[in-house]
């Protein structure tokens, strides 16, 4: 694999945003994972703007699935992450931030889809009903609502309390979408959510995340180039634990700074 | 040309080997089914000896309260009613499963979900001892150390079916707490991750999507522990007093099937009366032990079928 133990910072370029044309909804200063004594990420300093895709890329063992994780903090009890990972002005890696209430500002969709064996209603009320919504109508407003944006509702809408396991794996990745977004968070995680599925059913999800662009955050991490191309506005390449670059997805594509970057993209290892 | 032709027809020494392995294990196969049936069938013999040979009714058997083979009870039949031991012992199997539950999940949830690492480390290791001290062992503490407590606290001889549970509890403990555990083990990291991701709590992933989803190997280990409450036979007979008696209270001496077996096998004739009733003891507790096994076999297939993907 390509190395990039020695880097100087022109062999870097990390894009920063202008707060006053941008607006950030998510920023990592410093970020470094440790598992155990090994370093997962080692430095990690990306921006993501609102209502925007984020997406990133990276060979395999690059750190990017370990940076998503650590976002929403679902590393808490794997990892140790140190730096600051800041959201509304607040540091939510610390203990001072109760996680629980945290993710439901900051959900993620996983890469292999995760209903619970459940009806495909109640997978969706789960959370609902964990925040005390227990009113039928309002249940029922929601789950519709969020099987809408996730582009499933006309196909099940007739089977709702059938279980999700019996649906085919694109529906369930969507169903777990719609899951995630039942609760409105303000960002979306996704890793890797179409690695597991059909061309076909990867199209549907891509057109589905940028349906949910209009109204939500997402960072995307995906080990298909061209996805990150289709959809992303923005690319950060991963390798070896260290963000690269990170710059608009255009440029990204068509004119990368860095040398590695050029490598990855045009098919040189990775 | 021919050569090949000569070998494809020749039974080569691989497939030779090949037979003969398989007859070996069908031979080891056969011989279990064998004793197997062979158990089932003398008990059996022996069992229903009493209702045909001896002309005992069955419900009288299944429905008498007197237990005195030897002697005729107040119907003029010989006294061969089997309803105290059967209540006993069925009370004791489900109080002991009662008791023992709630501690067994307990404990199951903490090695596995709030410390997996003590967990591993020193519960799982304690409760194997646990799972294999000898009943006698249970039995003699349950003697000298459950019988007095009972005594003095609830009163009576301290001999009966409450220092019974109390026994059997901490004996299917440890079986009903690791089976619980590997069914908790069993359950998918991702239902927790997609769980936490939607911002529950551990608490909440733990109750709502762990514990639901282990369900049915929670149930097996239940079952499972319940079966052996209902077949343990030493341990039991040390506390429980032995009485024949219907039990009118949890601290007066009753008696289980299997207690009642172990104190009566060896004082009887082969062929009597007396011998054929016990006999039939043996059988109830035969069907029940087989009950058990198809309510485990059930419940597992039922798991499996929700849990299929």
């Amino acid at each position: 694999m390509a190395d990039n133990t020695n880097l100087t910072t022109s062999q870097r370029n990390i894009m920063k945003f202008d707060p006053k044309d941008h607006e950030i909804a998510l920023s990592t200063e410093d970020l470094h994972v440790f598992y155990g004594k090994t370093e997962g990420i080692s430095e990690g300093d990306l921006q993501f703007e609102r209502y925007k895709i984020s997406a990133l890329i990276g060979p395999s063992g690059s750190g990017k699935s370990t940076y998503l994780r650590s976002l929403n903090r679902m590393n808490d009890r794997i990892a140790t992450v140190k730096g600051k990972i800041m959201y509304r002005g607040l540091d939510i890696n610390s203990d001072a931030i109760d996680v629980y209430e945290m993710r439901r500002h900051i959900g993620m969709v996983f890469q292999r889809p995760n209903p619970f064996a459940k009806s495909i209603y109640e997978n969706i009320a789960f959370a609902l009903r964990q925040r005390g919504m227990n009113k039928k109508q309002d249940l029922d407003e929601i789950v519709e609502r969020s099987l809408r944006q996730a582009a499933m509702w006309d196909q099940v809408k007739d089977d709702l309390n059938k279980s999700a396991l019996a649906l085919s794996g694109g529906q369930q990745q969507r169903l777990c979408i719609a899951r995630a977004i039942a609760i409105k968070p303000d960002i979306l995680l996704l890793d890797e959510p179409a690695s597991a599925l059909d061309p076909v059913s990867t199209s549907q999800i891509e057109d589905t995340l940028l349906e949910l662009k209009q109204n939500y955050t997402i960072i995307i991490v995906t080990h298909n180039m061209q996805q990150a191309s289709r959809i992303s506005d923005y690319t950060a390449f991963f390798n070896l634990g260290k963000v690269l670059e990170y710059a608009e997805t255009g440029d990204i594509f068509t004119n990368p700074k860095v040398d590695l970057t050029n490598d990855y993209i045009s098919g040189n290892f990775g | 040309m021919d050569k090949i032709r000569a070998s494809l027809l020749k039974k080569s020494i691989a497939s030779k080997i090949e037979r003969r392995g398989k007859i070996i294990s069908l031979t080891c196969l056969a011989l279990i089914i064998l004793v197997v049936f062979l158990i089932f069938y003398f008990v059996a013999s022996r069992g229903l000896a009493t209702f045909f040979q001896n002309h005992i009714n069955f419900w009288q058997f299944l429905s008498g309260t007197q237990w005195n083979p030897g002697t005729t009870g107040t119907n003029g039949q010989p006294a061969v009613g089997a309803l105290p031991m059967i209540v006993g012992s069925f009370l004791i199997t489900i109080l002991s499963a009662l008791v023992a539950t709630p501690f067994a999940i307990g404990t199951a949830v903490f090695m596995t979900e709030i410390s997996p690492r003590r967990g591993a480390q020193i519960l799982r290791p304690v409760t194997e001892l646990l799972v294999g001290i000898p009943s006698v062992v249970y039995g003699f503490i349950g003697l000298q150390v459950v019988v007095p407590f009972v005594r003095n606290t609830f009163g009576g001889s301290g001999y009966g079916i409450l220092s019974g549970t109390f026994v059997l509890f901490v004996m299917i403990l440890p079986t009903v707490t690791s089976m619980s555990a590997d069914a908790l083990n069993a359950v998918p990291r991702y239902y927790r991750e997609a769980s936490l991701a939607l911002g529950a709590t551990r608490w909440q992933t733990i109750y709502k999507v762990v514990l639901r989803a282990a369900i049915p190997g929670m149930l097996t280990a239940i079952v499972f522990g319940m079966a052996r409450a209902f077949g343990e036979a030493l341990a039991v007979q040390m506390v429980i007093g032995n009485a024949t008696l219907l039990p009118q209270n949890l601290v007066s001496p009753a008696s289980t099937l299997t207690s009642i077996l172990t104190m009566g096998i060896g004082n009887t004739v082969m062929g009597s009366l007396q011998n054929n009733a016990l006999w039939s003891l043996a059988m109830i507790l035969l069907l029940m032990s087989l009950v058990f096994n198809m309510v485990i076999r059930y419940i597992g297939r039922k798991g499996k079928l929700n849990n299929e993907r």
